[in-house]
């Protein structure tokens, strides 16, 4: 499939996504709570075959915490970009995709350690890098006054 | 009787062992816990971030021309691919084509640093066995390369050789004359390789059969590079996303089906041999021409996402960056190939035995820093 294929598609799977074409990919911001069912359909779905997990990023959108997927597929060589916001931005939680993909399992446990979001239903919730550290890094609004000397 | 009774009632027990993070064989800081019952493996855990330095939040705050040199400390082995891959995500968000004189001088260091990373592999990988003839073998092989680095980069590993429009500099007037000498020399080399270690029956024992990974598992935990294709998943971004010179010259994607340690082992031997194929069709027809595309002083990326991949010589190495507009990015995250890459050794262990976690490891080919970031 081709973008436009590919945001028409996912425009019939959740009608109030935001779909914006980007310079490579298909850019679809989806609501929080439909994240599951959506990145579920688009792995099983035999014109999509979302197979593989590239990459996961967690990342600090300022008001709100979010995280992006890339999916391709290795059987129709596109690609597709999924963002997820979280509601609340002390309390940050997602539905986690690692029942669909393994490898989610990780990256999400690399997201949590270094933005603090939580996952729904994550099989083993820990901190990756970071284990005796307070705060998550990776937010705009942390601040180290030991080791980060700001400019 | 009381003492042989007790000693099997031990061996049914389950040990919990700690491997690393000093450990010649992890070559790096990895600490695997490792669940043992008599020798067998049942469940390995690896514990990361002994090398973490926040390179993703350092990049934050400083400008494009920059991170160049940050990307470096990642994969250290793979250091011009990883520099390569960042300037190619900045051209493509500025849209800016570089000449073909720098396409092709990128894609030959990129297969020099291939060589040689493997070649290192191949060493080290050897020790690991015990064969220890090959690390002599293959860091007398890889200092022919580093020398070619030297001269041209200044620098042996680190070589941050790129920028975002071009090449640092120009090659050094001998480097057609060094690369090309090397090939010479190192085909006839390679079949040493193959006679000291790849023909070795103690070598087949150990690795044949050990750490088998099927291709749908390789997908589903994102496996990429030599480690994916000896399953038969076929992720080879050379082939299937052409960038700088890549889709100017002919090679083949070293692909096998069983996706064991021989067959993880195999396919890297087999790309240095189509290295050496890629860098010939090119060395030759180097054409004329600037070394860099004149850029602004300051590098601002538009707003937007953009996302490159390239293949390291390790797997898929992807960079995403979000820019606001700044000189610096908003957010930029490396996909790293290591970090997917690490995570399938619990899974394809289990049931070995201890000594084969060696071999497993040693075949998925990790570089720590990478992995920690």
């Amino acid at each position: 499939m081709d973008n436009l294929q590919l945001e028409n598609f996912v425009r019939n799977l959740v009608p109030e996504a935001e779909i914006k074409a980007g310079k490579q990919f298909t850019e679809a911001s989806i609501p929080a709570e439909k994240l599951h069912s959506v990145a579920k359909s688009l792995r099983d779905s035999k014109e999509t075959w979302f197979d593989f997990l590239v990459c996961l990023t967690g990342v600090d959108f300022g008001q709100n915490l979010g995280v992006v997927y890339h999916l391709r597929s290795t059987e129709h060589l596109h690609t597709v970009v999924l963002k997820a916001m979280c509601s609340d931005r002390l309390n940050p939680s997602l539905a986690t995709v690692s029942d669909l993909w393994i490898c989610a399992e990780f990256l999400e446990n690399e997201v949590f350690d270094l933005l603090g979001i939580q996952f729904e239903n994550h099989p083993h919730p820990r901190r990756l890098f970071l284990e005796e550290t307070d705060g998550f890094p990776l937010r705009k609004d942390f601040t180290d006054i030991i080791n980060i000397v700001s400019k | 009787m009381e003492k042989v009774l007790s000693s099997v009632v031990e061996e049914q027990q389950e040990y919990i062992i700690n491997m690393g993070p000093q450990h010649p064989s992890t070559h790096g800081v990895l600490r695997l816990v490792l669940s043992l019952k008599g020798e067998t493996v049942l469940n390995v855990e690896p514990h990361i971030g002994y090398i973490h330095r926040g390179i993703e939040k350092m990049c934050e705050s400083i400008t494009y021309p920059q991170i160049i040199h940050l990307t470096d400390r990642m994969d250290y082995l793979s250091a011009h691919i990883n520099n390569e891959a960042v300037c190619l995500a900045v051209e493509k968000a500025l849209d800016i084509e570089v000449p073909e004189h720098v396409k092709y001088i990128r894609t030959i260091m990129s297969e020099l640093t291939r060589i040689q990373s493997h070649q290192l592999w191949w060493a080290s990988f050897g020790m690991d066995l015990g064969a220890l003839t090959c690390f002599f073998y293959g860091l007398r092989d890889r200092e022919k390369i580093l020398d070619i680095f030297e001269e041209t980069c200044g620098s042996r590993m680190i070589v941050s050789y790129n920028c975002p429009g071009g090449l640092m500099y120009d090659i050094h007037p001998n480097f057609q004359k060094g690369v090309k000498e090397f090939i010479k020399y190192f085909r006839k080399i390679l079949p040493e390789y193959n006679q000291l270690l790849t023909d070795n029956v103690i070598f087949h024992e150990r690795s044949k059969g050990i750490g088998v990974l099927t291709r749908e598992d390789a997908i589903a935990f994102g496996i990429t590079g030599p480690s994916a294709r000896a399953s038969g998943f076929s992720c080879d971004v050379r082939k299937h996303e052409p960038y700088s010179a890549y889709d100017k010259v002919k090679f083949s994607e070293i692909l096998y089906s069983s996706g064991d340690t021989f067959h993880r082992y195999t396919a890297r031997i087999d790309e240095m041999w189509e290295s050496m194929n890629i860098i010939e069709q090119l060395i030759d027809n180097i054409p004329e021409g600037p070394h860099f595309v004149k850029m602004k002083p300051i590098i601002k990326l538009p707003e937007g996402e953009y996302y490159q991949r390239v293949e390291t010589a390790r797997g898929e190495l992807g960079v995403y960056i979000i820019s606001d507009g700044n000189k610096n990015p908003y957010r930029i995250k490396f996909r790293s190939p290591n970090f997917s890459n690490l995570w399938v050794m619990n899974h394809i262990s289990k049931g070995m035995k201890i000594a084969d976690l060696v071999a497993i490891s040693g075949s998925l080919d990790l570089v720590i820093p990478d992995i920690d970031r």
